[in-house]
């Protein structure tokens, strides 16, 4: 057991070797490739009486536009992350731009070109949903505050019955929000957080909690506002299959950075791609392997490494017959267990 | 692509919108939850009818009508304590519902500090309207007069309660620790502010605290207030009106100095 660990504790130290002398390049590569709308640099945050950074020189930036994913087991790091890029936590050093702001000395600009979906529901379930919009619209004052609907600006109205035909709530927008679903009220939420047009938002384990048929018409629903508005969307979360669909990932783990690019570059870079076949004549196939020059593994399937190789020509230079043929393409999650070492 | 951020309103027009949004949250919520309003009147009845009612009945000698003693310390203690435990619940609030969402707006943080002790206040004024009914009802001598008299003392109160919850909101780090100190803190003002026992004679260090408690003076401007010109006034009262109110605003503006600078500072340097 402690061997394992041990041996378990070195393949991530060779990683993060390996990571950090990439990672820089990347952080570069990323900066040039479009105007990043976030800039993390070297970001340290120490709490109060803690003994070791909760994050711990972290950088990374993301492109205007873009769906960014932050991954990483409980306790890396994530909620301090989003809690510093969204201005209501100091970094102790390191410098973050959101939206062209700085976080420290322009936490108010910053404020006004966010939104952010918290983990916990933000709503006040003893108002409509209305009630909750309205409050928003007021607070970001967008539109001066009105004790009532139907004295609000026309304007007002026209949009909140719009957001509300694109959420089907129509109906029900009059009724208080603890009636609602858990699904509605993340759509809420996004709706709400959306209102003052924000070029950034923060979601901070949207779906947590919700069942598959919500999630998947929240990411239909946040994949039309990317489409319509152009909004960067920055995620954290622990379905990790919802990372795929990201433009960049950053898996952190103790506070460190230590995977980060697009997820096939994250993947390629963590998790090999193998071909797995199997023969009646084992034999046969095993040398016909060695006589190729190919590596493989025997566990007793035939694991083949592809190394970036061909499959197709791969498998046309084997005459053995085969009975077994499978490829293995890494998920996130394969790359996100390989690196983190625990499953989730 | 940034998309451009709608800005219908900025700079101090924008601050105003956003206190009434805060505070008339808290009316709102207020009026929606009757338990917690009938939790806010049991108190003032027990006090008012119970105990007045039996110290009036069996207490002579003071030379005046107990009843009206206690009711015109209840009114502004259940005032200024509204107000104290409504903004000590900004802490709760900053780890639930829709109070993230306030945190994050692009709004001062002193913004929603006096947003909240207005919307607190206007709670309390609603509960303070509860205790007047109550105390007619139970026979004390309430006039158009007095009405009109108390509105200033029992805004006063309100905001004197609302910038002692501040100072104690900035020195608690979580509801727990503000649920188990906050007694302490609140429930000894109700005897040594002499709500509804008279503190004339005090021994030394009961005085000492008395002078240190921020709701003997609201309760005994209430009290300069109700008695003017009544024959029982020296008897009654503890000090001018003047002197209670300078007192008051001295502390209200020292309570919500500190109070607004640590809690504004500490929201961020965790």
């Amino acid at each position: 057991m402690q061997q394992e660990r041990e041996a378990l504790d070195s393949h991530r130290d060779g990683y993060a070797k390996q990571f950090n002398n990439k990672h820089s390049l990347l952080v570069a590569e990323n900066a040039q490739a479009t105007q990043p709308i976030i800039t993390v640099d070297r970001l340290v945050k120490r709490y109060k009486r803690a003994e070791i950074n909760a994050v711990d020189g972290v950088s990374f930036t993301v492109a205007s536009g873009t769906l960014f994913a932050l991954l990483g087991p409980n306790g890396a790091g994530k909620t301090t992350i989003i809690s510093i890029l969204t201005t209501t936590l100091n970094p102790t050093s390191g410098g973050v731009i959101v939206a062209g702001y700085d976080v420290v000395k322009q936490a108010s600009a910053v404020r006004d070109n966010v939104g952010i979906i918290f983990q916990k529901p933000s709503l006040d379930l003893n108002l409509t949903a209305e009630e909750n919009v309205r409050f928003h619209a007021t607070l970001y004052g967008l539109y001066p505050f009105r004790p009532s609907y139907s004295m609000m600006p026309r304007a007002y109205r026209e949009q909140v019955q719009e957001l509300a035909k694109v959420l089907g709530i129509e109906g029900e927008l009059f009724r208080p929000v603890k009636k609602y679903s858990g699904g509605m009220k993340r759509k809420l939420e996004i709706l709400r957080s959306l209102l003052h047009r924000p070029g950034v938002l923060f979601l901070d384990e949207p779906t947590s909690g919700l069942d598959p048929t919500s999630r998947r018409s929240l990411w239909e629903y946040l994949k039309q506002v990317r489409e319509q508005h152009g909004t960067t969307v920055f995620l954290t979360t622990h379905y990790l299959e919802e990372a795929e669909q990201a433009d960049s990932i950053c898996i952190i783990n103790k506070g460190r950075v230590v995977s980060y690019g697009t997820p096939a570059q994250v993947k390629a870079e963590l998790v090999e791609e193998y071909l797995l076949i199997d023969a009646q004549d084992r034999t046969r196939l095993r040398t016909e392997l060695q006589q190729l020059n190919l590596a493989f593994e025997q566990t007793p399937l035939f694991k083949v490494p592809l190394n970036g190789g061909n499959i197709h020509q791969m498998l046309k230079a084997i005459e053995t017959p085969l009975t077994v043929v499978e490829t293995h393409t890494p998920t996130v999650e394969d790359a996100y267990i390989e690196i983190v070492g625990e499953k989730r | 692509m940034i998309q451009a951020t709608r800005k219908n309103m900025t700079g101090p027009a924008r601050e105003v919108n956003a206190i009434l949004t805060v505070a008339y949250r808290d009316v709102l919520k207020f009026l929606r939850d009757p338990a917690r309003l009938v939790q806010a009147l049991i108190f003032p009845i027990i006090f008012i009818g119970i105990l007045g009612g039996s110290f009036q009945s069996n207490i002579v000698g003071e030379g005046y009508n107990f009843l009206t003693f206690i009711f015109t310390g209840v009114l502004i203690q259940t005032l200024f304590q509204s107000t104290t435990s409504g903004i000590i619940s900004l802490i709760e609030d900053r780890e639930n519902d829709f109070s993230q969402e306030i945190f994050i707006s692009p709004i001062s943080r002193y913004s929603i500090v006096f947003g909240k002790i207005l919307g607190e206040s206007l709670v309390a004024l609603v509960q303070g309207i509860g205790v007047i009914i109550f105390g007619i009802v139970f026979g004390v001598p309430f006039t158009l007069g007095n009405a009109l008299g108390m509105i200033p003392i029992a805004i006063a109160a309100c905001l004197l309660g609302g910038s002692f919850g501040l100072i104690l909101l900035s020195s608690f780090g979580s509801q727990r620790a503000a649920n188990q100190i906050l007694p302490f803190l609140v429930f000894p003002q109700i005897f040594t502010a002499g709500v509804f026992n008279p503190i004339h004679n005090l021994p030394w260090y009961l005085d000492f605290l008395s002078r240190i408690s921020p709701l003997r003076y609201a309760v005994d401007l209430a009290r300069d207030v109700f008695y003017a010109g009544k024959p029982e006034y020296a008897r009654v009262v503890l000090a001018g009106p003047l002197t209670n109110l300078t007192i008051m605003v001295a502390m209200f503006a020292v309570f919500l100095f500190i109070g607004t600078t640590v809690f504004v500072r500490s929201e961020r340097n965790k």
